[in-house]
């Protein structure tokens, strides 16, 4: 007669699959221990070089490894005012857009205008890089005379940039503004408010922090965009706060130098990997900041 | 509580606050509609910008005149005619190299004329002018040729030609194709989904399925939402320390027996561009095993499955199409992505397609910018001939997704 | 004049329309001025869809559109030349779910008198109005803090001095207390008796006894065989409860229905 068996069975199959899916969730944690680690290797043989000091590396106001000159600053310098000019297009525009998608437009009007910007998010940023060079510039060059503008500027890789940011802005900060409760919109029209005070007093602010994620995440972005600049910046580090002049961001460099012929365990090899760790760590805390604030409003509306 | 109304505009007084307020809405609303304009017009700047470059007038001269090499006029040449004129015009070493390469019997008409002007007559391109002067302008730029250039020969051309396709690079822009550069990008494009398409599924079916809410969870989470901003030249560093420089035995060959090449491979390459997507791959992964309603699960286990038999059978099923949408959309990525490419050491001029995981190799990007920043402008031209390939493979992607995206809403 | 006295708002032939679907069809009623008027009904049957038909809040659903007459001192609130914004501030509205501002409690009050145009001591308005919405004792030494730190009772007891604060003449509450507690749903109802002195009130409610309780009249709406809702019967609450003139009314009121 068959006893009730109701005891635990081994299932080898099924703890071999779960033990690989396990593997293949850490991994994540691993490349970034990897990046860490490699970064910090390379870095560290960078810093340890007898010449480079932590206080000629952020005082220094020139970059040139193989001459010992080691101002980071000439190429922070770049990424700023870059990024600030591209953030400077792209927070207006982008936020009008998503307000403009998220409280004016009608249904038909979002689907075709939706997908306009979700083409302009997928276009490859080596393309902007392109019409920077080659659209952006130009027009820059009527406007300017030929002393004052030269022909790398980063004020077209950051107008560019600012068009490249835009959509993902607007589509994070719709994201947000479609979220605020309609309860609440109903509640202000009940009261009397046109529909831009509705939008602008009631909604916006009730959007504030998803709106500050996309901000967040639309400036590492900025800091990390590497061929618009690489293409239209500039070649060459250059401390300047002057957005007509050319220069180097960070990354443009790391590109540069690296797309020549370098070989391993020289200085100029080393110091792109502190640079390259710089970045990592300036994006990591904006993406965690970013991160945060859109948990925050989550919480408070689901 | 006693009324107020004379605190409040009534009658005319209210009339003229209200129509001020909505002169302020309809201000703001020009503004709001305004800035999505802008970007719109960005996109179509963009657009014809490429197109602008693409095509339009050239101004070339022949180097040598090719009533040297035949007496027939160029366009009556026969296929026969052209390889007689290259056996005997071009150095029996330098024809032997070509007939190597493919060989010369078997070449098309078009084939042999294009060696026959660039090996022989030597195309040499004066001037170039944009689509839009091309149009607008053609007489003023005749005039100015045959002013300039009394020599040249000013003809209307696509630079985005079928030969541009299927032929390699080229030093000189007229000959040049993106060969190369396709069959590269379409390897970086293979070797990354082989890598993350499989990690990148079971990762997300780890964190859906199978994770236990605790801090390792979240940790990995919070970990892949961080690598997803992590700026894409990071990851070439990380390629270029990892793949091309530490594991430089395995992914050159060497340990396999190839030995003509370094740790610069198109397996590197494809395998940086791997990790590069791996978080945006895990991300759409969970999204569309989200997706996959609870009943489901719960109807499984009632009937006895065990988790693996109800992920397999139920769960998987139900959101592949959503995994399959999100992983094109993932590994579009890998074909407009430069900067890593740069970094772990694509080659700018290579000829010869990528054979093997361990061939150097060049992409589309790659090629892009080498053109766009050259200074001749007849490179910038194919350089928007190769942007339009670029672009045309990105829409077929995001349309396949799309398709696979209507025919998954549909069932559900 | 006599009319404009007794009758806050009237409707003459009111249907409404969410596209093809007629979803209120044909009502004629007369609500008093200075009294409460329940509105009930089963689900579904249009009462919420007619009430906020009242302040116009339905021209923010698309394809909703209104037929017949809604009229408030003689003009329909329906023509071409009038302004809905000015509609709804005259005519509030408190909904089912507290929906403060995520703003500060002054600022939920203190918003919709700014945006209107109000010149007066805005503190002696917001004091006014919670005070009137029986909310003052509890709040005024955190009137700075978030709207949303309050129970939900509060929020809409809230929601309803903001109302007020605007000073509209009639005041549209649906289901107003359905997602409270009985205690602050007593609360609500001693408050609307309280407003009942300056304000006209129309409510929906689920609540038989609280529309036999609080309410003045009751319109009873009923859907017809096209599934469009229609007031079967409008008279004073104390007759439809007790006299009313329709079987199906008698069946609704004393839960035989269904
Ligand atoms: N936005 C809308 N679009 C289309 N039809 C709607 C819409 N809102 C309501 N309806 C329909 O109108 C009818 C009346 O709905 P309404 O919400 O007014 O009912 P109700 O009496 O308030 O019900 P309840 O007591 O459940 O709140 C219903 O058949 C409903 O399906
Ligand atoms: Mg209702």
């Amino acid at each position: 007669m068959n006893q009730l068996d109701l005891r635990k069975k081994p299932r080898p199959g099924e703890a071999l699959v779960q033990a690989l899916l396990f593997l293949a969730g850490i991994l994540s944690i691993f490349v970034t221990i990897a990046i860490v680690y490699e970064l910090g290797k390379e870095a560290m043989l960078f810093f340890n070089d007898p010449d480079v000091t932590f206080a000629k590396f952020f005082s220094m106001t020139r970059w040139q490894p193989g001459i010992g000159q080691y101002g980071i600053i000439a190429l922070v310098s770049a990424t700023l005012v870059t990024s600030a000019i591209a953030i400077l297009i792209a927070l207006p525009l982008g936020l009008f857009s998503a307000i403009f998608l998220s409280e004016y437009a009608s249904l038909r009007a979002r689907s075709v205008l939706k997908p306009i910007l979700e083409i302009l998010a997928g276009i490859p940023t080596v393309v902007y890089g392109y019409f920077a060079l080659l659209f952006v510039t130009p027009i820059l060059k009527l406007f300017f005379s030929g002393d004052q503008l030269q022909s790398y500027n980063m004020l077209s890789a950051g107008l560019v940039m600012g068009i490249m940011i835009l959509p993902l802005i607007a589509s994070m900060s719709e994201d947000a503004l479609s979220a605020v409760p309609r309860s609440l919109r109903e509640g202000a029209y009940a009261m009397g408010a046109t529909k831009l005070e509705t939008s602008v007093q009631i909604v916006l602010p009730a959007a504030l922090s998803g709106i500050g994620a996309a901000v967040i995440v639309g400036i590492s972005r900025a800091v990390g965009e590497t061929m618009i600049v690489a293409v239209a910046a500039g070649a060459g580090p250059n401390f300047s706060f002057n957005p007509l002049d050319a220069a180097e961001t960070m990354t443009g460099h790391i590109a540069r130098i690296s797309g020549g012929d370098l070989s391993y365990n020289t200085i100029d090899y080393t110091s792109l990997f502190a640079i390259a760790l710089m970045l990592f760590l300036v994006t990591l805390v904006l993406n965690l900041i970013s991160q945060r604030v859109v948990n925050r409003f989550r919480e408070r509306y689901e | 509580m006693k009324r107020q109304n004379d605190h409040f505009p009534t009658g005319d007084a209210f009339y003229s606050s209200l129509r001020k307020r909505y002169l302020t809405a309809s201000i703001w609303q020009t503004a709001f509609f305004s800035a999505l304009l802008i970007a719109i017009i960005g996109l179509t700047a963009l657009l014809y910008n490429v197109a602008d470059g693409a095509f339009g007038y050239v101004a070339y001269e022949y180097k040598k005149d090719p009533a040297t090499f035949t007496s027939i006029p160029v366009n009556e040449l026969t296929r026969d005619d052209l390889q007689a004129i290259l056996k005997e015009n071009l150095s029996s070493g330098a024809y032997k190299k070509l007939d190597n390469e493919q060989p010369m019997a078997e070449r098309s008409q078009s084939d042999l004329y294009t060696l026959f002007l660039e090996r022989l007559v030597q195309i040499d391109t004066q001037a170039t002018w944009s689509m839009t002067d091309s149009i607008f302008h053609g007489g003023e730029i005749r005039a100015e040729v045959a002013k300039k250039y009394p020599n040249a020969t000013l003809e209307f051309r696509s630079w985005l030609t079928p030969q541009f396709l299927t032929t390699p690079m080229s030093s000189k822009a007229e000959f040049a194709g993106v060969r190369t550069a396709v069959l590269g990008s379409l390897w970086l494009v293979g070797i990354a989904i082989m890598f993350a398409l499989p990690v990148g599924v079971g990762a997300a079916v780890y964190l859906q399925e199978y994770a236990p809410k605790n801090w390792l969870t979240s940790i990995i989470q919070t970990n892949i939402n961080n690598l997803a901003g992590v700026p894409s030249i990071v990851y070439g560093m990380l390629g270029l320390a990892v793949f091309v420089r530490t594991l430089e035995a395995l992914t050159s060959g060497a340990a396999f027996g190839v030995t003509d090449s370094n740790g610069r491979t198109v397996l590197s390459a494809g395998l940086t561009m791997g990790i590069l997507v791996l978080p945006l791959m895990i991300i759409n992964a969970q999204e569309a095993i989200k997706a996959v309603p609870d009943s489901l699960r719960q109807a499984a286990y009632g009937v006895g499955a065990t988790r693996l038999q109800t992920v397999w059978y139920h769960v998987l099923p139900n959101a592949l199409p959503g995994i399959l949408t999100g992983s094109i959309l993932a590994i579009s990525r890998t074909l407009g992505e430069t900067a890593p490419l740069i970094v772990v050491g694509a080659s700018t001029f290579i000829t010869v397609d990528p054979e093997s995981p361990f061939s150097k190799f060049t992409a589309l990007p790659i090629q892009i910018y080498n053109w766009t920043t050259r200074p001749q402008p007849e490179f910038h031209s194919i350089a928007a001939g190769a942007i339009i390939v670029l672009l045309a493979m990105l829409l077929t992607l995001n349309a396949t997704a799309i398709l696979l995206r209507n025919r998954f809403q549909r069932r559900l | 004049m006599l009319m404009e006295n007794t009758y806050a708002i009237e409707t003459k032939d009111l249907s409404i329309h969410y596209g093809g679907f007629t979803a209120v069809n044909e009502v004629n009623i007369k609500v008093e001025r200075r009294k409460i008027t329940a509105v009930i009904g089963p689900s579904g049957c249009g009462k919420s869809t007619l009430l906020r038909a009242f302040n116009r809040m339905n021209d923010f659903v698309p394809g909703c559109h209104v037929s017949g007459e809604l009229l408030m001192q003689g003009q329909n609130l329906y023509s071409r030349n009038v302004d809905p914004v000015e509609v709804r501030r005259r005519i509030g509205m408190v909904f089912q779910k507290p929906n403060p501002f995520p703003k500060s409690i002054y600022e939920n009050i203190a918003w919709g008198a700014r945006i209107n145009g109000f010149k007066g001591n805005m503190n002696e308005l917001v004091e006014q109005s919670l005070q009137s919405a029986a909310l003052w004792d509890e709040v005024k030494d955190k009137l700075q803090e978030s709207a949303y730190a309050l129970s939900g009772g509060q929020q809409q007891r809230l929601c309803i001095a903001r109302t007020i604060a605007i000073q509209p003449e009639i005041i549209l509450m649906d289901e107003p207390a359905s997602a409270l507690d009985p205690i602050s749903t007593l609360r609500i109802e001693e408050l609307m008796q309280e407003l009942k002195k300056n304000y006209t009130i129309l409510i929906v409610t689920h609540n038989m006894q609280q529309a036999a309780r609080a309410s003045d009249f009751t319109a009873m709406m009923m859907i017809d065989e096209n599934r469009s809702g229609g007031v079967i019967e409008f008279d004073e609450t104390k007759k439809i409860f007790t006299r009313p003139m329709d079987k199906r009314t008698e069946d609704y009121v004393t839960g035989r229905f269904g």
